[in-house]
């Protein structure tokens, strides 16, 4: 029942916090919202026993990703004067392909079978290292060891980038 | 044990996902698209750890790591090009950054 209520908590944070990301009109504002909608959604996570992607979510997003986004945004002190939204035939199209999107998505997501219960929890060792950083852990650095590597040449990578490309002269 | 369906954070998944989809095609502030690009990629979490519960399989936490470190490379290199274009033409309205149409 808890778990009932505290879904919709944080349903509707998301969706609200989703919502200012795109309705305002302050990119500070928008950022700020997708913060709160990030920690919703780590809650979110927790729901779903996924204690340390939840943990990760909150560090790497809400903390690292999202104070670069302020960074960014403060560095370019932007002015914005227009209309938030311009329509044009375009970003109608977009919006109603969006709309049609949702639409069947929800459609399809409805026909599945109710399933409110989760039938391998019954066991309860299994429950109780289920998503836990030890148990994630021993996942990644045997049988995922090469990816979790790629990653880190990729973050290198990307930081490497990063620096050649924002600079002024090379 | 009794929980909230599955369908529910699907749904729930599906309503990000456009949210961020409807951002990043009517928003002009390039900024402010990179954000709802953010939403997505949080979406297709929620989706994998929602099927992760179902399955019982740990290994579905997995994609929603990688896909957080790789979002961290995309905002890094992102906001990169964002400020190099703005260096070049002093804004980061995507309507006015249109040299390469046509």
């Amino acid at each position: 029942m808890a778990e009932q209520v505290l879904f919709w908590v944080f349903a509707i944070g998301t969706i609200a916090g989703a919502g200012g990301v795109i309705a305002v009109r302050n990119p500070v504002a928008s950022a700020i919202s997708l913060v709160a909608t990030f920690f919703f959604l780590a809650g979110t996570y927790v729901l779903l026993w996924a204690h340390t992607i939840a943990v990760i979510q909150v560090l790497v997003y809400a903390g690292a990703i999202m104070v670069l986004f302020l960074f960014v945004i403060m560095l370019l002190s932007l002015t914005d004067h227009g209309p938030i939204v311009q329509l044009s035939p375009s970003r109608i199209a977009g919006a109603l392909a969006t709309a049609a999107l949702l639409a069947s998505l929800v459609g399809v997501f409805r026909k599945l079978p109710p399933g409110d219960t989760v039938t391998w929890a019954t066991d309860a060792s299994r429950l109780s290292s289920f998503g836990t950083l030890k148990e994630l852990g021993a996942v990644l650095y045997t049988q995922w060891l090469f990816p979790f590597e790629a990653v880190s040449l990729l973050l290198l990578v990307a930081i490497v980038g990063a620096v050649v490309v924002a600079k002024a002269r090379v | 044990m009794t929980v909230v369906p599955t369908a529910h954070y699907l749904i729930l998944a599906a309503a990000l996902f456009c949210m961020g989809m409807l951002g990043v095609l009517v928003r002009r502030n390039a900024l402010v698209v990179f954000m709802c690009i953010e939403l997505m990629l949080n979406a297709a979490n929620l989706t994998f750890l929602a099927f992760a519960r179902e399955r019982g399989d740990v290994v579905g936490h997995l994609g929603p790591f990688f896909i957080i470190a790789v979002a961290a490379a995309e905002a890094a290199v992102g906001l990169a090009i964002v400020i190099a274009v703005f260096r070049n033409r002093g804004t980061v309205n995507i309507e006015e950054i249109q040299s390469m149409k046509h």
